[in-house]
């Protein structure tokens, strides 16, 4: 019986190790998860006027990258939306 | 041509004055000239770790000040005569040295010795600036733990930015009875994370409190730390020591008599 609890619930090494790579991404963005899933729904709210995401599968996250006109890596906001359906009625989608 | 290393972690108490103690000790006892300088001000503890607490008359901030010279600062260790000390200051704090002044008292030091170490406060404040002014590369001691190991990439990033590039780490307390059982991140988890190279890794053992206890280090004694350890310092001088994480194994008695003990407190 208390095997077979300890078998479900996951070794605490890995579960250092998952919250350990959360926590230096949020470290080094300065931005953190909870934010993130802010700014998420917010997109989704924001987008849901124009088309139609699948918000289950959005990916948005910010990452240090080189970007043009500036000397170092910036904070960049990185988001992969899959688009079900465009629903904008002005046509400039085709 | 010497060498000087800054010892740090960022967090507190995952073993950077123990690192320092025992890297010190195997340098002196594979015969290169050692001097290991505690750069804590105010809080100064490398002088007990290494057992020579009775015998400080002058200190890193009185070298600083001129208040006497460096040879006179400077403590022989009570085991190798190729091993000194440069105690920190009791009394005083952080802003009694600024980093201009530990990089000459660095040089100073570079014509007598092969290796000069330098063993960090924690934080990441004036105390860390002076230590990592003068240093030529950098080991970062952390612990398998969430806690040290997010201190240990910020002190990394600190150091990159400070064109520290030789940078190497070391993971201390590794107990692989819990890593085999999943209770605890392996070595290998800790360097994909950090994403340094490893110097090398020390089991967590009863021996380490032991000789904290008497004042002398353990380096190149037949423990597993002591061991662990004195390969530390063949890589540091350039020799090819495959790594591995020696494991501590408890004895039938202790673990029994470990259990029991368990057993009582839950009572």
């Amino acid at each position: 019986m208390i095997r077979m609890l300890r078998i479900r619930r996951e070794r605490s090494g890995s579960v250092a190790r998952r919250r350990l790579k959360i926590l230096l991404a949020a470290d080094k963005t300065g931005c953190s998860p909870e934010l993130l899933e802010m700014l998420k729904s917010d997109l989704c709210r924001v987008l849901s006027r124009y088309m139609e995401v699948d918000s289950d599968r959005m990916e948005v996250r910010v990452e240090r990258m080189p970007l043009p006109g500036y000397a170092q890596d910036m904070p960049a906001l990185c988001a992969n939306i899959p688009i079900r359906r465009l629903t904008c009625s002005k046509g400039t989608f085709g | 041509m010497s060498e000087v290393i800054v010892i740090t972690s960022g967090k507190g108490g995952v073993g950077k004055t123990t690192t320092s103690a025992n890297i010190g000790t195997g340098l002196a006892m594979l015969g290169m000239r050692t001097v290991m300088i505690d750069t804590d001000i105010g809080l100064r503890n490398l002088d007990v770790v290494m057992g020579l607490e009775n015998r400080i008359v002058y200190n890193l901030v009185d070298v600083v000040e001129g208040n006497c010279r460096m040879k006179q600062a400077l403590i022989r260790d009570k085991r190798y005569q190729n091993l000194y000390l440069l105690p920190s200051a009791q009394t005083r704090d952080k802003s009694a040295v600024n980093p201009e002044q530990m990089i000459k008292l660095v040089e100073d030091l570079r014509e007598d010795f092969d290796y000069i170490l330098l063993d960090c406060p924690a934080g990441i404040e004036q105390g860390f600036r002076n230590a990592i002014a003068g240093a030529d590369r950098a080991l970062v001691v952390t612990t398998p733990e969430v806690s040290a190991i997010r201190d240990a990439d910020r002190i990394i990033g600190l150091l990159e930015a400070s064109d520290l590039k030789s940078i190497h780490l070391i993971v201390n307390r590794v107990r692989m009875d819990m890593v085999r059982r999943g209770d605890m991140m392996s070595v290998d988890d800790v360097m994909d994370i950090l994403a340094v190279p490893l110097l090398g890794a020390v089991p967590d053992d009863e021996a380490i409190v032991i000789s904290a206890n008497q004042g002398e280090p353990l380096a190149g004694t037949d423990s597993a730390p002591g061991q662990a350890y004195l390969d530390i310092c063949k890589r540091l001088m350039g020799e090819d020591i495959p790594l591995y994480v020696p494991h501590v194994t408890r004895s039938l008695f202790s673990r029994i008599s470990g259990f029991f003990k368990r057993a009582q407190e839950a009572i």
